[in-house]
Formats: structure tokens, C-alpha cells, sequence
């Protein structure tokens, strides 16, 4: 884009969990393997730690995206938190939609303690689609905004 | 019927099967029903009223009520033992402690609605056959049935109570109802008109808290929204940010639990059509997880208490059809 003096670089919030995703990106940082640095991560006990207010601080915090890590389903460090969460975001990602936010801008991956290029690719991809999306408008904070 | 009811508290009163009588009586003009308590066959004479404008959901204040020493008497419409049920099952009212009697429901207006309707200087209410005659300064008013009922009697969930100690009246049936029309229309609709759609109604919240209330779903003793740290307590939404949030979070609390009993969007004062935000979560739990009504026991467990491993990923939301 020649006129553009910046190009857009969304900021991207990644819950992960402790037990496994957050592993995911050590490893992944380990390995050397490369994803945006725009991506924050916030370390979560476990993937049903975060509620949907979490999700929605998130966005008004200035994320244009969120995703949330956890371990796979039947791997929870606490047995079920996982299949819980499943649950929650699924019903809170098709409000989010039913709002006519945009749904792409949140997402659930599972990612284990040993897919560090899993947690790579599934960044990158993340942070491509939310850039194609652009600035997070329909639930920003302007007061948040600098 | 209100004569019938009065007796029949009476009775219970006078032989001690109860000690109190949850009711409705007038407010400050005769469609302004308010929830009240009585306990005496004198103060039930005086004050108790059942009419087409006793719509409250009296479920929620037996909360208080029930921790109370004696027995309340309670009358409970079809739609409100749907919310009694799901406070029973969440542990919220004492059940010993309360004798329900079950009053058959063919709908009830509000007075609201029909001043918007034009009618005027309401000095009371009948019903005949599948009309209301409205009493009003300028003479008498008939109104059908159909024009004058909200939405959420309009469609009526079900006729049949899911719990009472004794019943008045015919028991009716489970309906069919069309209630998930609405949301079916907004789903089908691009993402930027839901969005202005919805934009259109929050914006015009004005955070009176009302919803959340009057809701029976909504029972914790400390609610976020009162929490002084979420920035958002007490106050009217600052930005579009924050309305979205309050509207988000007070449907996702009830997600699950939300008998549809349409209290919440019958007292905001703004008109906002809140039951369709809680309709979409009824909806897509009876798509992902299986039909659930809340309400309908007091043993199963609530969808969101719950899971299966096969339960869908969220993915579903950008992968399923159409436009939603
Ligand atoms: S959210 Fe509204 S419809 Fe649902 S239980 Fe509460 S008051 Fe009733
Ligand atoms: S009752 Fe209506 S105006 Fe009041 S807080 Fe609820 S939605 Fe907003
Ligand atoms: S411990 Fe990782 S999702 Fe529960």
C-alpha cells in the first residue's frame, strides 16, 4: 500500500494456559520458530479461567483480536476446565456475532505443551486474519485509545 | 378469579396453613401493579388485586420471602413456575416454606402498551371472551386480545405449570410458539445490520438496572455491575464500549438459566427488546447441546454446568451457514 505511511500491526491478546499452551510458546520460542510480536500473552491457570469479561477487557483494553490457548479437549490439566470453556466461548463468540461484531477477531485453539510450531502457525495465521480485518471499531473503548 | 383467590388465601390464612399471601396490588394508577405482601384477611380485602395488568413474575421475591419464618402463600402464572423451578433448582428459595397455588394465564397487557396504543386515562380492565374492555376517562375501550398483548405473551412458551401445590382453574398445555422468529430474522441479516440494529436499541439504554432486577435468572448476592472496581457500577454506559458489555455480560449470566419468562424486557423503561439477546443463547444451546427449557425440572443440570466430549468447537460460529 504505497499511501500508507504505517501498515496496520494488530495487537493481539493470547490467553494461554499454564499447563500447556504456554509451554506451546516457549517451545515455540525455544525452536526459534517465528510469530509476530504483537501477540501478548496472558498466562491463565487453566483455559476456563478466562469469562467473558476477560474477552471483552480485552477489546477495550485495545486488542484487535483474542484468542484463548488451552490444552486439548480430554488433556485439562483439571480433567474438564477445558470442555467448559468450550462451552462458554462457543456461546460467546455467536453473541459477539449476533451483535455484528466481527467473529474473526476471537478464536479457540487447543495447542499442547509440545506443538510449539502449532502455536507458531496458529499465531501467524491468527494475526493475518485479524489484519486483513483491520482496527477493532465495533467494540473499542475510544477512551482506551492513544 | 380475584374473588375466588381472596377467599381461598383467606382460608389458608385463617387456618394457619400459611402466614403471609404474595400478591399483587394497585400502584399509583390501576395499571401500575406492584408485587406486595399480605397477612390478614382484612389487608387481602383491602388491597389484593388480580387483573390483566398483574404481569409480574412474583418467583423472585420469595428469595427474601421464604427465609422468613411461616409459610408465604404465593400465585404463581404458568411462565413464573418456570423461574420458581429454576431458583429451586439453584437453591435460592426454601421450599417448605412456600405453598404455591397456580392460576391459569391468557395473557396479560400493560398499561404502558396501551397508552402507546392511544388508549388514555385508564381507570381499569375485563376481560370478555377474546377482547379487554378498558375503562377510561373517555368511555369504555375494546381491544382485541391479540392487539393489546406484549410480545412475550404474544408467544406464550406454555399453559402449563410446572409446579404448584394447588391449582385454580384448568391446567393447560406446552405451546408452540413462534419465539425464536425474531432472532431467526436478525441471524439471517448481513453483520453490519446486526450491528446497526443493535447499536440502534443499547444506545438508548440508560442503565436504570431494571432488567437486571427484575430478573429471576439474576439472583447473586453481589453483582458485577456493582462492583466498584469494573468501572462500569452505578452508572449510566459512558461509551458504546460499555453498553455492549453490560448487554453482553447480563445475558451470558442468565445463559442457560434464562426461563424466558420476558420480565426483563417488560419493565425497561426504554423498550429495548432484551429478550432477543437472551433468546439467541436458548437457541444456540438447544443447536450445539440439545432442547433445554430452564425451568422445566429442578434436577438437570444447566447447559453451561455441563459438557459432553463431543460437544461442537467453537469454530462453528464462522463455519456454520448462511450469515450468522
Ligand atoms: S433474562 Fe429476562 S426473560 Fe430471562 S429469566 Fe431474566 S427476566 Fe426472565
Ligand atoms: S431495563 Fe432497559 S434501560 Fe434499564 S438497564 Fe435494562 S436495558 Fe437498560
Ligand atoms: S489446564 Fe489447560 S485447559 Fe485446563
Amino acid at each position: 500500500m504505497p499511501n500508507e505511511v504505517k501498515a496496520f500491526k494488530p495487537k493481539i491478546v493470547a490467553f494461554c494456559c499454564n499447563w500447556c499452551s504456554y509451554a506451546g510458546a516457549d517451545l515455540a520460542g525455544t525452536n526459534r520458530l517465528n510469530y509476530p510480536a504483537d501477540v501478548k500473552i496472558i498466562r491463565v491457570p487453566c483455559s476456563c479461567r478466562v469469562n467473558p469479561m476477560f474477552i471483552l477487557r480485552a477489546f477495550q483494553r485495545g486488542a484487535d483480536g483474542v484468542i484463548l490457548c488451552g490444552c486439548h479437549p480430554g488433556d485439562c490439566h483439571y480433567t474438564t476446565g477445558n470442555y467448559y470453556a468450550r462451552r462458554r466461548m462457543t456461546l460467546l463468540f455467536s453473541m459477539l456475532d449476533y451483535l455484528g461484531i466481527e467473529k474473526e477477531r476471537t478464536r479457540v485453539e487447543w495447542v499442547s505443551a509440545a506443538e510449539g510450531a502449532k502455536f507458531a502457525a496458529t499465531m501467524n495465521d491468527f494475526v493475518e486474519t485479524v489484519t486483513r480485518l483491520g482496527e477493532n471499531k465495533r467494540l473499542e473503548d475510544l477512551r482506551c485509545k492513544e | 378469579m380475584q374473588g375466588m383467590m381472596i377467599a381461598r388465601a383467606g382460608e389458608l390464612l385463617e387456618n394457619g396453613t400459611v402466614t403471609r399471601v404474595l400478591g399483587w396490588q394497585t400502584g399509583e394508577f390501576v395499571y401500575d401493579i406492584t408485587p406486595a405482601v399480605f397477612e390478614s384477611a382484612e389487608e387481602l380485602e383491602k388491597g389484593f388485586v388480580y387483573n390483566s395488568f398483574c404481569g409480574n413474575n412474583l418467583s423472585k421475591y420469595l428469595i427474601q420471602a421464604s427465609r422468613k419464618e411461616g409459610k408465604i402463600l404465593v400465585f404463581l402464572k404458568p411462565c413464573d413456575t418456570y423461574s420458581f423451578n429454576q431458583l429451586i433448582k439453584e437453591h435460592r428459595i426454601v421450599r417448605e416454606n412456600v405453598y404455591i397455588i397456580g392460576i391459569p394465564c391468557d395473557g396479560k397487557t400493560d398499561g404502558e402498551f396501551l397508552k402507546a396504543k392511544g388508549v388514555k386515562g385508564i381507570l381499569g380492565i375485563r376481560e370478555e371472551g377474546d377482547n379487554f374492555v378498558v375503562d377510561t376517562l373517555y368511555g369504555e375501550k375494546t381491544i382485541a386480545r391479540e392487539d393489546a398483548l406484549p410480545e412475550r405473551c404474544r408467544n406464550c412458551k406454555s399453559k402449563k405449570h410446572m409446579v404448584y401445590d394447588e391449582l385454580m382453574g384448568e391446567e393447560g398445555e406446552v405451546l408452540d410458539s413462534h419465539r425464536f422468529d425474531m432472532v431467526e430474522k436478525l441471524e439471517a441479516m448481513t453483520p453490519d445490520e446486526r450491528f446497526a440494529f443493535w447499536r440502534s436499541q443499547l444506545s438508548r439504554c440508560i442503565r436504570c438496572n431494571a432488567c437486571r432486577n427484575v430478573c429471576p435468572a439474576c439472583s447473586c448476592e453481589k453483582c458485577v455491575f456493582d462492583n466498584p472496581q469494573s468501572g462500569i457500577a452505578q452508572k449510566a454506559a459512558a461509551d458504546s464500549f460499555e453498553e455492549n458489555m453490560f448487554h453482553i455480560i447480563r445475558a451470558f449470566h442468565v445463559a442457560g438459566r434464562c426461563t424466558d419468562c420476558g420480565e426483563c424486557s417488560r419493565v425497561c423503561p426504554q423498550n429495548i427488546p432484551l429478550h432477543l439477546l437472551n433468546r439467541k443463547f436458548i437457541k444456540d444451546i438447544d443447536t450445539f447441546y440439545g432442547e433445554y427449557q430452564a425451568g422445566e425440572d429442578t434436577e438437570s443440570r444447566a447447559p453451561l454446568t455441563n459438557y459432553t466430549q463431543e460437544d461442537v468447537e467453537p469454530s462453528i460460529v464462522y463455519t456454520r451457514g448462511g450469515n450468522n
